[in-house]
């Protein structure tokens, strides 16, 4: 097992490099110039190209490069463009936002959609399950600044039970904190919960239908222990990846959500950081987001060891 | 206990367990984000506002436009024009507690000289700048300037903050890091959360001046205990906020949303500042098709401000048309030599232009809302009278890059952009953002005219206000025919506010001083 981590672990140097040289040069390559945007409506081209020259941004792209990769192999990520204060600082204040959000949204979607998804496959064909099924495809298509702008109309506008917008960190209260999330992470974990309940449905169904399953039953197996022991064990695997890849893809869905609900997190400073061409923050993020991903995509991958021993060989 | 009953109730313990403050705090959405706290280094807008929070002027111009003195007790000028002496008022303090000195004026000048327009002019022509005393200012200048009080009391970008003199020994091209000021705010910088939220507290030491406050300028009270800006750039998340009572103003509130926001009670649409916006049509005047004054003549007679405003916004109330490249509450407004829109007469100049078929290249900014309704008019209406039109869609971060490009369409470069600066910045010809025609000195487009450089010096050195109002006059008439831009019209930005609040100054800059809340 540890040699099967190592390995995997050995493939995902490769990504992260080959995602710093990319970012690197597709932010050189998009329109926009940071200095234009740092010197304001009244600057004159020279006032611009001062500021280009200070930034570095006037020097070969080759030694822009060196010099960004220089500083990320000595852990230092670079100061913003615009507010010069340093990229790890702007990060570390917006990571607890995202990860709150990021967490509870999988935890609503793993407590709704696996219970939904198992009772839909145990009554196949039935009104639940059409049900399910049908709130699944419709969690799929709607996108989530609509869920999101309906979940405020009702809960925030109209019944006053919680904030329109903002997150409350966890050092002003965990309560205050959660109460800030419960909107926003029920809109981001729409899909989810969408996803997960029709993968669940599907791999339970699969599994329902195996030859040990009908054993166990004729062994006279209690049914809470066949589910358990032999039904949900093997029907993991793909409910495990998509939860995974899911994880992996709410970097995306933030975007939005933060956005919508303005939450100060990683997804905003994102989104602000294209918008204002700060290259060290785009940059830093991207690889963080990247580093995120291969992380998710090897624990994935670690726990089908995990949960099936064939995968270790 | 049912789940969503245990949720409601967790929902309702949590209220409870809300941090409740006793103080006063005033909850703002700003138009934008402070991307930097430093007002001399970039001309934006938010950094400016900020500004105005910590910072305190000599002077600053009162809610008639007339510039009155602020940090300044009284001055004298000298019966030939030359010598100016400032004496500051008692009880001036910055935030870190030391008393403004005379050599903290001169060393803010003296940094702000270094980057803004109207700056580099009173510095180029002043011989002397210097602290008599603690107190007393001496400013000589090396030839006559009739603008020194215009330019110490200009209201918008750069504006002449006063720092501490530690703090404007920095490099004009090197941001300042520490925001101490002596203004009626104390910027909390370790509750400052770029992109989200900036933080400010009453400055208890502040010394407000006696007279009551009017616009910028009178006395600057701090009624509240502390100041939030929460960035939320969705605006519809804003007015949620704003019905919510989670925030008590929002600035800058987008046309399509106004009919909405005036269905909400207890909600108030006020103008945000006393002189709105000129939205400018800003042609490259040194690449094709825009070099051939005959075609820039034809677009003045192309615009109709009334159908591009109306296209914008369909509230009479927050669209003025002004035959005038100066804004219209202005002392130098004047409608001299100004067309009627006139298609044909337009059609027939581009006839006679000997226009090549060279495409308009728009810089297009979509997400800016005045700029991309009136790119799209524009783009029409320049088909119409025979213009090509390459209409290229961007977002104004590449519009800002693309517009500082001198190079020919083909090669990257444009033929046009629109933008809606601050009416401050439109008022009279030597602050004029877009009439400047000094060539490679002049806004993006680079005009460049003698007969307008002339006048504007002459307007600079006078002194007498009819002479002044005659040679604004001068240079409207020749700027319709240089065309150096085309005014679109003049825009009212709107503001909400929860009725709670009051207080609010009808001034030219949003200020967030003299506010109470109830």
């Amino acid at each position: 097992m540890i040699g099967f981590a190592a390995k995997r672990i050995a493939a995902t140097a490769p990504v992260l490099v080959l995602v710093a040289v990319f970012v690197f040069l597709l932010l050189r390559l998009a329109p926009g110039d940071p200095a234009a945007i740092i010197a304001g409506e009244q600057a004159t081209p020279e006032q611009i190209l001062a500021i280009r020259q200070k930034l570095g941004l006037d020097a070969p792209l080759l030694s822009q490069f060196a010099s960004w990769i220089g500083q990320l192999a000595l852990g230092d990520l670079g100061q913003s463009i615009f507010s010069g204060l340093p990229v790890s600082e702007l990060i570390a204040q917006r990571l607890q936002p995202t990860l709150m959000l990021a967490m509870a949204t999988i935890i609503f979607a793993v407590l709704i959609a696996i219970p939904l998804g198992v009772i839909a496959a145990k009554r196949a064909g039935s009104l639940i399950d059409r049900m399910t099924m049908a709130g699944a495809v419709l969690g799929f298509s709607t996108p989530v600044f609509v869920i999101a702008f309906l979940l405020v109309y009702i809960f925030a506008l109209s019944f006053r039970l919680f904030p329109t917008q903002g997150y409350v960190p966890l050092e002003q209260g965990v309560l205050a904190s959660l109460h800030s999330l419960v909107l926003p992470a029920l809109a981001l974990s729409w899909t989810y919960i969408a996803l997960i309940a029709r993968v669940t449905r599907a791999a339970v169904l699969d599994v329902l239908q195996e030859d040990y399953v009908r054993t166990a039953h004729a062994k006279g197996l209690s049914e809470a222990r066949i589910m358990s022991r032999h039904v949900l064990k093997n029907a993991a695997a793909p409910v495990i990846t998509v939860i995974g890849i899911g994880l992996a893809a709410l970097l995306g869905g933030v975007v939005v959500t933060e956005t919508v609900f303005s939450i100060p997190g990683l997804g905003r400073l994102t989104a602000d950081a294209i918008l204002r061409r700060d290259y060290p923050v785009v940059q830093a993020l991207i690889l963080l987001f990247s580093v995120v991903y291969v992380l998710a995509n090897l624990i994935v991958d670690l726990s089908y060891g995990l949960v099936d021993p064939r995968v270790r060989a | 206990m049912k789940p969503n009953a245990m949720l409601f109730a967790a929902a309702a313990l949590a209220f409870s367990l809300s941090p409740v403050g006793a103080e006063s705090v005033l909850k703002i959405r700003p138009f934008g984000d402070l991307k930097q706290i430093d007002p001399i280094v970039t001309s934006d807008y938010m950094v400016r506002n900020h500004g105005y929070m910590v910072y305190d002027t000599l002077f600053a111009m009162d809610e008639k436009l007339e510039i009155k003195p602020q940090m300044v007790e009284s001055y004298e000028i000298s019966a030939d024009n030359m010598t100016y002496t400032f004496r500051l008022r008692d009880g001036l303090k910055f935030h870190n507690g030391a008393a403004v000195v005379a050599n903290d004026v001169v060393a803010s000048l003296k940094r702000w000289g270094k980057k803004d327009g109207l700056g580099q002019t009173l510095i180029a022509k002043t011989a002397k700048l210097e602290a008599v005393d603690d107190k007393t200012v001496r400013l000589v200048l090396a030839e006559p300037w009739g603008l020194v009080l215009d330019a110490l009391g200009k209201p918008s970008s750069n504006v002449p903050f006063i720092m501490p003199a530690s703090i404007a020994a920095t490099p004009a091209d090197q941001s300042i890091t520490d925001p101490v000021g002596s203004g009626p705010f104390i910027m909390k910088k370790d509750e400052w959360v770029p992109g989200a939220k900036i933080v400010y507290v009453r400055n208890p030491n502040y010394t407000p001046r006696a007279d009551a406050p009017s616009g910028l300028a009178g006395a600057k009270i701090a009624k509240v205990d502390r100041v939030e800006w929460h960035y939320i750039p969705d605006a519809q998340t804003a007015l949620n906020a704003l019905q919510a009572g989670e925030i008590d103003i929002l600035e800058e509130i987008p046309p399509d949303l106004l009919p909405v926001i005036r269905s909400v009670k207890d909600i108030k649409i006020v103008r945000q500042d006393s002189l709105g916006a000129q939205a400018v049509f800003r042609m490259n005047t040194i690449q094709p098709p825009f070099n051939n004054q005959k075609i820039r003549q034809a677009v003045s007679y192309m615009i109709n401000q009334k159908t591009f405003l109306s296209a914008y916004i369909d509230d009479p109330a927050q669209i003025t048309e002004c035959p005038s490249f100066y804004m219209c509450a202005s002392p130098y407004k004047t409608d001299a030599g100004w067309p009627k829109p006139d298609m044909a007469k337009a059609k027939q100049l581009i006839a006679e232009s000997g226009y090549d078929g060279t495409p308009v290249v728009i810089l297009h900014a979509q997400e800016s809302g005045p700029t991309n309704t009136f790119s799209l008019v524009a783009a029409q209406v320049m088909r119409e009278i025979g213009l090509k039109v390459d209409a290229q869609a961007m977002d104004w971060g590449t519009l800002v890059g693309r517009r500082a490009s001198k190079a020919p369409t083909s090669q990257g470069g444009w033929s046009l952009f629109i933008s809606a600066p601050t009416g401050a910045d439109m008022m009279e010809p030597v602050g004029h953002l877009a009439l400047r025609s000094n060539c490679d000195k002049a806004w993006f487009g680079w005009p460049c005219d003698e007969t307008i450089e002339k006048l504007r010096a002459e307007f600079a050195v006078t002194v007498d206000i009819e002479k002044r109002k005659k040679l604004a006059e001068q240079i409207q008439l020749r700027a319709v025919e240089t065309v150096p831009y085309w005014p679109i019209g003049q825009i009212s930005l709107m503001r909400a506010q929860s009725a709670r609040v009051d207080g609010v100054l009808n001034a030219a800059i949003p200020v967030y001083w003299n506010i109470s809340k109830k």
